[in-house]
């Protein structure tokens, strides 16, 4: 509560204080900093309201350098950082030329581990790149669709369980273009409050009516919501005609990339049975990271991947490669291939890059013949774990699932944001902090990504830094202390809760 | 109770609608090995006259050399957006290559080239903005304007008289309401070589009716990127236009730079507002290095042969010419455009017959070895559907021997199946 009540007089301040400086600008005290309009167009209407600008000039400036950081190495588990100076209060930077070696990198989406310069996947790529080349310069439905197309999405395929898949060039693409391809107007789509942009934008974009219900941060997905929405649907009908919708989607995600929470999909399908709806399973984060074998959050729980209509996923997190998929029956995937926005105007996936696909899906699978997938599978689920425990042991507020890979640490406070990065920083260590506008205004937190390649060493490291730095920033939030195991780090014997 | 029965008895519509087998976009042609100059599709050697590789960078030793260094140095995906330990050196790099390329002051890089003017668009133009965009443009600008909310008007294609009015009417539509048309925004979409007519938009003009009227100009150059121009630069070179005059260029480098992404260029003013608004930027995963690493060498190339421009340009009137004259075809699109369209000359009456009748010519090119493709449409989709195609695609790697075979061969088809 008194937590609370400081974020926002933190924010007070910073507002004030930003009106101030306007002011002064205005008024030609301050030098003012940003780029400006052309002489010529100065009669034009303007590009840009001066409202709408008001946080971008006054709050993200001053903590600029958290973000953007530009890197010269493998975003691997350790990674090479080009170092940046700001003379001007971050409204520009310079680089030294200096390179900060070895930090380590909790913030790249990196779940398994193939974000490699060696290896079989990268040799398997070369070979690719030095025979089909880097582009295709042209559509799947023209003269883009390579054999090694058909080869990915067979193979994809049979990974997820599904009768048949269809790859894309890019992950957020494959929302934006393919829910409108799915439902238009007439139709009706559920979608969690706390969806990513790419789907937003797709609802949006297909013409059908949006509802919202709420995520409930313990549960996952609040299903009373869900199920009340769903009731009042099929009951009401559409608003004005009351005509029966056509169809009803529901869009969740598997892991939600800023709570790590995990989406309680055994419900939802149950839900979706009893109500006859579709769903669409987002499973940008939670392909490769979850489950026993590696394949999601239909693994996870294990269910049947054929309740599931659509699934869909990107390979730019656990295959270190870009792109994004959709799985699901036979029909559903041809319909996709003609009718598809991407399939028609969008330039189809680099070889290379679908060689690296195709390699690291193998890998997960073990059909390359070694163990390597399914050992990085279970060490990403024991960091993930032991992370979580140790976080959590120490005090602070952890948001999420136990398993997901993806731990928000509360952070609150708008000055701390900036600090706990620079501190960070200075320690070597690489994360990803977020505040408004991807969470709501008073809960900004650091975001951890945990990687299979990641030794407990690394994390050790970690979790003594980021220890001290929440000393030092009083981050332990949290009343509950949990007592710390002794010396038997990855059993999953019960521990005591006392509470303060 | 009531609510019970009402749940039990609705039945929806099947996800999707089942899809003909012999639709004809279902059936993807298969291409084995790489789409270079001689492309192997469904089993069968061609002449490749179908994929965008105008610079015929696609197959190029140095470009392959540059992207694999790149690949052994930070291996093949970026692992996160670019706020978010996903920029790169190679990424500030490009992004540095092209302003100066382009003159202009800083550049923004996508990680596709349809999500690039998709996403452009409604960083800038709101709900309540107003939009003139011609009838003709691409579909990745029709789900921009979409996703903007904005008022959209359409003008015909390349008439700068309809243009004009639509602006006058909006002039007279202001004075009845000057406080809200202070903070109207208002902008013209057009592109640089349309890809669905093969033309160009006649830029000087637009010019003028901007400053007349104050409106705010938005270019896309997919196609004209490194075709138009003497060096290259595009359409503002090929008038010899400043380019601060444009207040967005927005260009993918999967035609002439045979890379994949694409990119905005710009001044500062305009173009830093898209790192932090443009949701394709911020929300998307970054390029792969390779690919950038592929697009900077290729850069390289352009700046140091500007000479390929003008063969490039010399083919294409080339091919103008042999192709006049094909009974039952017309060639549509400029004389030194790239990308030609066939249509046909009178139709059959529904579209599908259309269709199904240039399936026939390029079935026929085909097995003779020319690799043609007919332009693909979303018919549903489209605001302005262009007429069924046959697309023919210019490269500097062809020779004149097969520039006349593919217009011979193009005779031929046309002789045997449309009499």
């Amino acid at each position: 509560m008194l937590v609370a009540v400081l974020t926002y007089v933190g924010y007070g301040v910073l507002t004030l204080f930003g009106y101030l400086r306007d002011f002064m600008r205005q008024w030609k005290i301050e030098k003012c900093q940003n780029a400006t309009e052309r002489e010529e167009q100065k009669d034009f209407v303007p590009l840009y309201q001066d409202f709408e600008n008001f946080y971008n000039r006054n709050l993200y400036m001053r903590i600029r350098d958290s973000w953007n950081r530009p890197i010269c190495s493998v975003p691997g588990a350790k990674v090479d950082m080009m170092e940046r100076v700001s003379h001007d209060y971050n409204w520009t930077f310079t680089y030294t030329g200096r390179v900060i070696k070895d930090i380590i990198n909790m913030g790249s989406y990196n779940y398994l581990g193939f974000a490699q310069k060696t290896g079989a996947c990268q040799e398997a790529a070369a070979k690719v790149l030095s025979q089909y080349g880097a582009g295709v310069c042209s559509t799947r439905q023209e003269m883009g669709n390579l054999d090694k197309h058909e080869e990915l999405e067979k193979l994809v395929a049979r990974f997820l369980g599904v009768e048949s898949a269809m790859a894309y060039g890019m992950g957020f693409a494959t929302n934006s273009m393919n829910i409108p391809a799915l439902v238009g107007k007439g139709c009706l789509i559920l979608s969690d409050e706390l969806n990513h942009a790419s789907l937003v934008l797709g609802a949006r974009l297909s013409g059908a009516t949006i509802r919202i219900f709420k995520h409930n941060i313990i549960s996952g997905a609040d299903m009373q919501s869900l199920e009340k929405l769903l009731k009042d649907a099929i009951v009401h009908g559409q608003p004005r005609t009351r005509r029966p919708w056509k169809k009803i989607l529901i869009l969740v995600e598997g892991i939600y990339s800023m709570e790590g929470s995990i989406v309680r999909l055994p419900e939802v399908i149950a839900l979706k049975k009893k109500y006859k709806s579709y769903l669409y399973l987002d499973e940008a984060h939670s392909i490769g990271a979850l489950g026993p074998s590696g394949r999601g959050v239909v693994d996870y729980f294990g269910l049947n991947p054929e309740d599931v209509d659509v699934m869909m996923g990107t390979f730019t997190k656990s295959f270190g490669a870009a792109g994004g998929y959709i799985g699901g029956k036979k029909e559903l995937i041809d319909y996709l291939r003609t009718y598809s926005h991407s399939a028609a105007y969008a330039t189809s996936m680099s070889p290379p890059v679908v060689e690296q696909i195709i390699t690291s899906v193998k890998c997960i699978m073990g059909e390359d013949g070694t163990t390597i997938g399914r050992a990085r599978v279970q060490q990403l689920a024991e960091n993930t774990r032991y992370f979580r425990r140790r976080l959590k042991e120490m005090g602070f507020i952890i948001y999420g699932n136990e398993d997901s890979p993806v731990v928000p640490l509360m952070l609150y406070m708008p000055a701390k944001i900036g600090a706990f990065g620079r501190e960070m920083l200075k320690r070597n260590i690489g994360v990803v902090v977020v505040g408004f506008p991807a969470t709501p205004i008073i809960e900004s937190r650091a975001r951890f990504c945990l990687s299979a390649a990641h030794t407990k060493e690394m994390l050790d490291t970690a979790l003594k830094e980021i220890n001290e730095v929440g000393d030092l920033l009083q981050l332990k939030y949290s009343r509950r202390r949990l007592v710390p195991l002794l010396d038997r780090p990855f059993d999953e014997t019960t521990y005591e809760e006392t509470e303060d | 109770q009531e609510k019970e029965e009402l749940i039990e008895e609705w039945q929806p519509e099947p996800l999707v609608p089942p899809v003909p087998k012999d639709h004809p976009a279902l059936n993807y042609n298969i291409v084995s090995g790489p789409p270079t100059h001689i492309i192997t599709v469904n089993g069968k050697e061609c002449i490749n006259f179908a994929s965008f590789n105008f610079l015929g960078l696609l197959n190029n030793e140095k470009v392959k050399s540059a992207a694999q260094s790149s690949l052994k140095k930070y291996g093949v995906g970026t692992c996160g957006p670019r706020g978010f330990y996903g920029t790169f050196d190679v990424h500030l790099e490009l992004e540095e290559r092209l302003a100066k390329f382009m003159r202009t002051e800083e550049a923004i890089i996508y990680s596709y080239g349809f999500a690039t003017i998709a996403s452009a668009i409604p960083a800038y133009s709101k709900r309540g903005d107003i939009v003139f965009v011609d009838e003709a443009a691409c579909f990745a600008i029709q789900k921009g304007l979409q996703a903007s909310r904005s008022n959209i008007k359409l003008f015909k294609h390349n008439d700068m008289a309809d243009l004009e009015r639509l602006l006058k009417e909006q002039e007279t539509e202001d004075q009845k309401n000057p406080r809200k048309a202070r903070v109207t925004r208002r902008f013209i979409v057009v592109e640089g070589l349309y890809m669905n007519t093969g033309d160009i938009c006649p830029l000087p003009e637009l010019i003028k009716l901007k400053y007349k009227y104050k409106v705010r100009i938005f270019l896309e150059e997919s196609l004209s990127f490194g075709v138009l121009g003497q060096h290259g630069r595009g359409i503002t070179e090929h008038f010899g236009i400043n380019i601060d005059d444009i207040d967005l260029i927005s260009a993918n480098m999967e035609n002439s730079l045979a890379s994949i992404g694409g990119f905005c260029c710009g001044r500062s003013f305009i173009i830093d507002h898209q790192r932090l608004s443009g949701q394709g930027y911020c929300f998307s995963a970054s390029l792969p290095p390779l690919l950038a690493a592929a697009a900077i060498e290729a850069l390289n190339i352009m700046e140091d042969n500007p000479d390929i421009f003008q063969t490039l340009r010399a083919k294409c009137e080339w091919i103008h010419k042999a192709l006049q004259g094909i009974s039952g075809l017309k060639v549509v699109g400029e004389s030194f455009s790239p990308a030609l369209h066939l249509q046909l000359e009178e139709s059959c009456g529904s579209r599908e017959n259309d269709v199904k009748l240039l399936k026939r010519v390029v079935d026929y090119c085909m097995n003779s070895g020319i690799a043609l493709t007919q332009a693909r449409y979303l018919e549903k989709e489209e605001k302005c559907l262009p007429p069924p195609s046959i697309r023919v695609v210019i490269t500097v790697e062809q020779t004149e021997q097969e520039l006349d075979k593919a217009a011979s061969l193009l005779k031929e088809a046309a002789q045997s199946v449309l009499n």
